[in-house]
């Protein structure tokens, strides 16, 4: 080397800088993208837990009710039968005519009504119908309170507005105050949305149907899709010859994973429900038409997650004599299985999540009923969030954003459950 | 059978062997047939005229070899010679690669391995392999050697899988390392270690021959000499055929050694004779490292 030649390591040092430079950028970029990702996040977390939390409390209204025998049980004969028959709806009305007797004109005793929930009256009637000695008797209740004077417990409604703008009116919101002051009024930790079915009276909506509708439709899509796409995958990996078939197959099954949701729930219409004919909004078609939305998923997974155990781990198995089953069974599907389970559980939470096929199958009707099995009708909850999104009263706006914390809440325990499961699982080589 | 033998033993015998006149610099199909003593009076493998493709390429050009019963046979050439390919079609685990194809005979007990009717499972239990790199299943040591013999019902009970356990770890020299913690991984052992245990491995299944490929490549020399003492004890039980790139490990452990060149075999012999006086001109050369 002569003086002329420049040394590699000044070019080296030359350069240094600038690559050094670059890759400060990098990272400026990546944590910035991290940055935006959070923000994001944290303002859809902050703007569901803000509008929702209320929605975990219901406000409760003590009444003094004389449970009139004249109007439950005219003949005394304290059967079950006639006792379920009663006019408690009644019974509730003259208790709250008998707080406000000044209360004359018709319109101002409807609104009065008014105020508390028309659950009162099934209240009512479960406990006389416990305790038929109640009947005669004169009983403190707390009864959940309308849903629009539960708005206004929860300040929704602003007092400040025209009368004529507000659904509340003037008189009915002096009764609120009222009863406030005599300490009749309370907020209770919300039982009835974990509890019960949907309603047309927000403060008798539940998610507990829509849960209960998911999770059989999950167990379903779970119970299907996890053995066929495992069993599939295993298949076109370790047994299908390498050939036209097989590859038109593989092209497929990745354009199905591309394939929008809706078609899926139309081909689960046409096929389950018009062919078969299963029934309609039930968590069996539900769960098959999410199978087959979630198969790709699962089967895509898998295949990579069989490609990645190392070969040497198969040879060794076949060396000493274990056959092809064998070696799948003992070694590549346990060592497969964490990344099968992370495309399992990808899948689904997007079944999870998935509003669009359910609504071709009718999973989308109000039902009141929580579902007892797969073949009741029956909603899920992203479906029952789209249907209180679109409801115009002001409490299931709450309901919403609580139905979607609910709907993350499931999210984030599957996905605990994924990594739990993965941890479990994982082994080195 | 024997007669036969005998008749195939002193047919090449009688053939002139010395032939040194091809060059290095040969590099066509025609190395001719192979010289040396390819047969053997107790074979346990024959093979006759095997041919190995990869789809188009013909990567094993008719191969006459016998391997003795409880010898250790050697196989060395330059890397791609096929050594590797010819090894593992003897018990078949070329089967797992796609678009290979083996013609000829190989007869293990007067049977062809490669006919149909020939199941790999009692092959692959009957001829066992260690691989080049160590693999043992990332699962515990017991568990590691305990797979064959369970697979196969050599035991009726834990009691009696326990006892293979520990036999195979004790012919395979690492009873003593392990035997307090054969629970823990297989592959937590070093890598010497975890080579052994994949004899031991092997062995546990009760094989009559092994296939070594380049068990030692990726070790170094202090387990490389652990594991030759090793392959040298076992002879007395099993039919060994090693690959090696090492020709000071083929000097050391084998009895007889076969050289390789781009598919074909070249050169049998005794071991001594190999390295001592080659009789083709590619074995000399290769031997003393003129390429390879």
């Amino acid at each position: 080397m002569n003086d002329t030649t420049p040394r590699t390591i000044d070019i080296v040092r030359a350069g240094l800088a600038r690559r050094q430079r670059a890759e400060r950028r990098f990272r400026v970029y990546g944590r910035l993208a991290i940055a935006l990702a959070l923000v994001f996040l944290s303002f859809l977390f902050f703007s569901i837990v803000s509008k929702g939390y209320t929605a975990f409390q219901q406000t409760y209204v003590k009444i003094d009710v004389y449970i009139d025998p004249a109007m439950i049980d005219p003949n005394n004969t304290r059967d079950s039968k006639v006792l379920s028959a009663g006019d408690y709806g009644g019974v509730i009305k003259q208790a709250l005519r008998d707080m406000y007797p000044d209360v004359t004109n018709r319109r101002d005793k409807r609104a009065l009504y008014g105020m508390v929930s028309t659950g009162a009256a099934f209240q009512l009637r479960d406990m006389v119908i416990n305790k038929p000695a109640l009947v005669g008797t004169t009983q403190s209740l707390w009864v959940p309170a309308d849903d629009d004077f539960d708005m206004l417990a929860k300040g929704h409604i602003d007092r400040d507005l025209p009368e004529d703008d507000r659904r509340l009116k003037d008189n009915q919101i002096g009764w609120y105050d009222n009863l406030v002051e005599q300490g009749r009024v309370d907020k209770r930790f919300n039982t009835t949305f974990f509890t019960a079915g949907d309603s047309r009276d927000a403060e008798l909506s539940g998610i507990w149907g829509a849960a209960t509708g998911s999770f059989f439709t999950l167990t379903v899509t779970l119970l299907l899709s996890f053995p066929i796409g495992v069993a599939a995958a295993v298949y076109l990996e370790e047994f299908a010859p390498q050939n036209r078939l097989t590859d038109i197959i593989e092209v497929n099954i990745n354009n199905l994973a591309a394939v929008p949701s809706i078609v899926f729930g139309l081909l689960g219409l046409a096929v389950f429900i018009n062919f078969f004919g299963l029934p309609r909004s039930a968590p069996l078609v539900g769960g098959l038409v999410l199978t087959l939305m979630t198969l790709p998923t699962i089967i895509i997974a898998s295949r990579a997650a069989l490609k990645s155990v190392p070969p040497s781990i198969r040879e060794a198995a076949l060396g000493i004599g274990a056959s092809k089953m064998q070696t799948i069974m003992f070694h590549v599907l346990p060592l497969a299985m964490p990344g099968m389970l992370t495309g399992t559980i990808i899948g689904m939470a997007q079944a999870l999540g998935e509003t669009a096929p359910l609504l071709m199958i009718g999973m989308v009707a109000f039902i009141v009923d929580i579902p007892g099995g797969v073949f009741d009708p029956s909603t899920v909850l992203p479906v029952q969030i789209y249907l209180w999104a679109d409801s115009p009263e002001r409490a299931f706006v709450e309901r919403t954003s609580a139905a979607i914390m609910v709907l993350l809440a499931f999210l984030i325990t599957m996905n605990a459950l994924a990594v739990i499961l993965r941890k479990r699982f994982e082994r080195r080589w | 059978m024997t007669t036969i033998l005998e008749s195939t033993a002193t047919q090449q015998t009688e053939k002139p062997p010395v032939e040194k006149t091809q060059s290095t610099a040969v590099r066509n199909e025609a190395y001719g047939d192979t010289v040396g003593e390819i047969r053997v009076d107790n074979p346990r493998i024959r093979c006759n005229d095997v041919n190995v493709y990869y789809g188009e390429k013909h990567a094993i050009k008719g191969i006459n070899l016998d391997i003795g019963s409880n010898e250790v046979i050697a196989m060395i050439g330059p890397s791609g010679c096929g050594k590797s390919t010819f090894l593992r079609s003897i018990n078949r685990m070329n089967d797992t690669i796609e678009g290979c194809r083996v013609t000829g005979e190989i007869l293990m007990d007067e049977m062809d391995i490669n006919s149909p009717k020939v199941d790999v499972v009692p092959l692959r239990a009957q001829v066992g392999m260690v691989f080049q790199k160590p693999n043992p299943f990332p699962k515990s040591i017991w568990e590691n050697i305990a797979f064959g013999p369970r697979i196969h019902g050599l035991a009726n009970d834990k009691y009696e899988l326990d006892e293979i356990v520990k036999r195979s770890l004790e012919r395979a020299g690492l009873w003593n390392e392990v035997k307090d913690r054969l629970d823990q991984p297989g592959t937590g052992l070093s890598g010497g270690q975890q080579q052994r245990l994949c004899i031991a491995r092997t062995i546990a299944v009760n094989p009559e021959v092994i296939l070594m490929d380049e068990p030692c490549s990726a070790l170094d020399p202090i387990a490389t000499a652990i594991i030759e003492e090793l392959i040298d004890e076992l002879r007395a039980n099993f039919t060994i055929a090693i690959v090696t790139h090492s020709m000071q490990q083929a000097a050391r452990v084998s009895q007889r050694t076969a050289y390789f060149h781009l598919g074909n075999l070249i050169e049998v012999g005794d071991t001594d004779q190999i390295f001592t006086n080659p009789r083709h001109q590619l074995t000399e050369d290769y031997i003393t490292g003129r390429f390879g």
